[in-house]
């Protein structure tokens, strides 16, 4: 149902050039617009404390930031306002992105966002202020499809933007009210219209890190934050061993490891060494050689269908052929789903993957489509 | 669209008399009040007029008026001034404003002593509690005479004389009092008092503090002769003669009626919001008398009040909710929780402060648009369900 909404678009606004270039583009085409920005997360929370830096500026969610969206919004000459989430990020994104790190997993916090944030909330609070649509400046398209009648998530235009990976958690709800007006543009193209509309931020650079870990070291906000909590760091350090069993060393605790990862073993052999697998019950972080890190077969939970119909799904059990990409950074690998229990699927690659990460996302795409998702068990 | 102003806590407009009264002194009459020359003299004899008319508001005498630039270098003034003496212990209360308790803070931290008084689940302090917290070590007691959240009066003159028995010092922020409420310094009893212009129709970026004579205060500032050194700089002199104009203004519309009917236009405001919104009520004192007359806070269950701020503004209604973070994001009030108010009803809660600016009509638009805003915003959130609805009975 490609619904009748109202005039009104809440754009979100980050202060980076993606989200002005948007609200710039809609302003251009006559939306009446609200500029709204997210307040995730106080950077200066955890300042000072061992091992965070002492002044922050400059990133996500920073004062700065904000000063660069409104100054944005002022241009435009669009209404702009502040939405304090922080206590709500918290519970649904930090607390969440901790406690999987301690149970040896690899966790995906910009998909929590997505789904817990940027739209939930922020479309709920968009459509309580009388924008019955959200856009942002994500790069991916949506469009309504009248003969499956729903709502398609496809790849866009600039590949090497692509942020489907991250938003295949959209309900057909969340997509029907929300526009990405940049899934057909190249990055160096939306700088330009940023330029030409006359943002001064045109040139500003990418974020490219988690927006609440200044410096990028998640152990060291890890260890900062839960004693901000005054929670003890559970005690994880154990074995290091090989696929045989062999012990091979001892490691300070399982947060510090993800699947796939060589540098900071403590250990040197005849070839690198990478990490299997992390055993969070035991303590023990499995390691073996790349070829080792190759796997055919994994199983995702908590699912989510897009260009599926998930009641068709459900129901007759197919095997589904896809394109299935386990981290941002991977290409879509040629894999069957296979139906194995409610709210749990079997993928099995054609050819074995590298580094299936626990906690991470797998996304399904069938051509440039994201046909669903879940998130690996 | 037709705009309508109820956040006068916040500031309040401008009177076009007190901009007239300024104009002269950007323009021709641009002197430095310390010059010796007549551009200065002319300089000087405005702000000595100034002083004598904020004087006037607060009963004490003009050589007793330290004008500063508002209400936040008042009270550090204030607090920084007295608080000098290692070892000295400073009492205040949990619903003072951030310039107060920010500062005492600060003090904390750099070794001196802090009690921080609770308040009453109305948002009143009492008296006794702030007797028990003296100490012989005590030298300032620093109390406001009204809240700027909930308007609520705090019984500063009671605490006045508790102070004088024990001989300590005591400061009064007055800034959301002036204007609203009849005061006079030797009543109160204080030593300290702070006034902001911005509150009373007056410009932002002039204030002042009341020293009693023979008090002796620490400059925050160190550089010229000024305000009998008492405070360094400049002396903002078209803010200042705006200052003492609206002081003036502020002083009469104490005693000629209009309060009463600021009054009255909020009483109707606020009858009118409860009888049309279910699950609402008020946060803080609602017996005549025991709060300034412009300001209601009230709460509507099951929102954000920070959408509801948002909503109402895009709509052409000006009012707050909570305080400001650093980034403009708003944090629940302080005074609210202080009081003993939920988070979630901390955060539904929506603060309505009208001036002598308001009009009847303003009152009825007020009227048509909250109840219409609320209900939208309950509609659209997942959990709210209504209270009729969920109170239903099957069958019936």
């Amino acid at each position: 149902m490609a619904a009748s909404y109202n005039n009104t678009i809440a754009v979100a606004m980050s202060g980076g050039v993606d989200s002005s270039a948007v609200a710039a583009m809609l302003r251009a085409e006559g939306y009446d617009l609200i500029g709204l920005t997210l307040q995730l997360w106080n950077q200066r929370r955890l300042a000072g404390r061992e091992g965070m830096p002492e002044h922050v500026q400059g990133r996500c969610c920073s004062i700065d930031d904000v000063y660069d969206a409104r100054r944005v919004a002022e241009q435009l000459g669009i209404p702009y306002y502040l939405v304090n989430e922080q206590a709500r990020f918290e519970r649904d994104v930090v607390k969440p992105f901790v406690a999987e790190y301690l149970a040896g997993r690899t966790p995906i916090p910009c998909s929590l966002c997505n789904n817990h944030l940027k739209f939930d909330q922020l479309l709920q609070t968009a459509r309580q202020i009388g924008a019955d649509r959200i856009a942002t400046g994500h790069y991916a398209r949506n469009a309504y499809d009248p003969v499956r009648k729903r709502w398609i998530l496809t790849r866009p235009t600039d590949r090497a933007k692509d942020q489907t990976y991250f938003l295949f958690g959209l309900t057909q709800e969340q997509l029907s009210r929300t526009l990405f007006p940049l899934g057909s543009y190249a990055k160096p193209e939306v700088r330009e219209m940023a330029a030409r509309a006359g943002l001064a931020l045109a040139r500003k650079p990418d974020s490219q890190e988690i927006c609440f870990i200044l410096g990028g070291d998640y152990k060291q906000f890890i260890e900062a934050y839960l004693e901000e909590q005054e929670e003890e760091m559970p005690a994880t350090a154990g074995e290091l061993v090989s696929t045989g069993g062999e012990v091979l060393g001892e490691h300070a605790g399982i947060h510090n490891f993800t699947v796939g990862q060589r540098k900071g073993l403590g250990l040197s052999g005849p070839s690198p060494l990478y990490v299997l697998q992390i055993d969070s019950e035991a303590h023990r972080v499995t390691v073996g050689t790349e070829e080792e890190l190759l796997r055919e077969r994994f199983y995702a939970t908590r699912l989510n269908w897009i260009s599926l119909d998930p009641e068709q799904v459900a129901s007759t059990k197919e095997p589904v052929r896809v394109l299935a990409k386990i981290r941002h950074r991977h290409e879509p690998a040629a894999a069957t789903v296979r139906w194995s229990g409610k709210d749990l699927v079997e993928v099995v690659f054609d050819t074995p993957q590298r580094a299936v990460t626990p906690g991470q996302s797998a996304v399904f795409y069938q051509g440039d489509e994201v046909a669903g998702g879940g998130w690996i068990e | 669209m037709r705009r309508v102003y109820m956040d006068a806590n916040a500031t309040t407009p401008l009177l076009p008399e007190v901009f007239e009264a300024m104009r002269p002194y950007f323009l021709e009459q641009f002197g430095n009040a310390s010059s010796i020359h007549q551009h200065g003299q002319q300089a000087r004899a405005a702000v000595e007029q100034a002083r004598e008319q904020v004087a006037a508001l607060v009963g004490s005498r003009p050589a007793e008026i330290v004008f500063t630039s508002g209400a936040t270098e008042s009270d550090n003034l204030a607090l920084f001034g007295m608080m000098v003496e290692p070892g000295a212990h400073l009492v205040t209360t949990s619903i003072e404003h951030h310039a107060v308790l920010h500062a005492a803070e600060q003090l904390a931290e750099r070794g001196f002593a802090l009690t921080v008084v609770p308040v009453s689940a109305e948002g009143v302090v009492d008296p006794e509690d702030v007797r028990r917290a003296l100490r012989p070590e005590t030298r300032l007691i620093s109390v406001m005479m009204a809240n700027n959240e909930t308007g609520a009066i705090q019984p500063v003159a009671e605490i006045g004389r508790i102070a004088a028995e024990a001989d300590v010092y005591f400061h009064v922020d007055a800034v959301q009092a002036a204007g609203k409420l009849r005061m006079d310094v030797k009543e109160l009893g204080c030593d300290l008092l702070s006034l902001s212009a911005h509150k009373l129709h007056g410009p932002q970026g002039a204030g002042a503090l009341y020293v009693r004579r023979g008090t002796r205060l620490a400059p925050l500032f160190y550089g010229g002769l000024h305000e009998r050194q008492r405070r360094a700089g400049t002396e903002n002199v078209a803010g200042l003669v705006g200052f003492g104009a609206a002081a003036g203004m502020a002083r009469a519309a104490v005693t000629d009626g209009s309060m009463q009917r600021v009054a009255a236009m909020r009483d109707r405001l606020e009858a009118g919001l409860l009888r049309a919104i279910e699950e609402a009520g008020v946060n803080g004192p609602t017996l005549p008398g025991a709060r300034t007359p412009n300001t209601t806070n009230l709460w509507f269950d099951h929102l954000e009040g920070e959408a509801l701020v948002i909503a109402l503004d895009l709509k052409g209604l000006a009012v707050s909710g909570g305080s400001a973070c650093a980034s403009g994001a708003t944090e629940p009030s302080h005074v609210l929780l202080a009081m003993g108010v939920s988070d979630p009803r901390a955060r539904a809660s929506l603060r309505f402060s009208l001036s002598r600016l308001n009009t009847d009509e303003d009152v009825d638009r007020a009227l048509s648009l909250v109840p219409a805003s609320v209900a939208r915003l309950r509609a659209l959130s997942p959990v709210y369900v209504p209270a009729q609805a969920a109170g239903e009975q099957p069958g019936i």
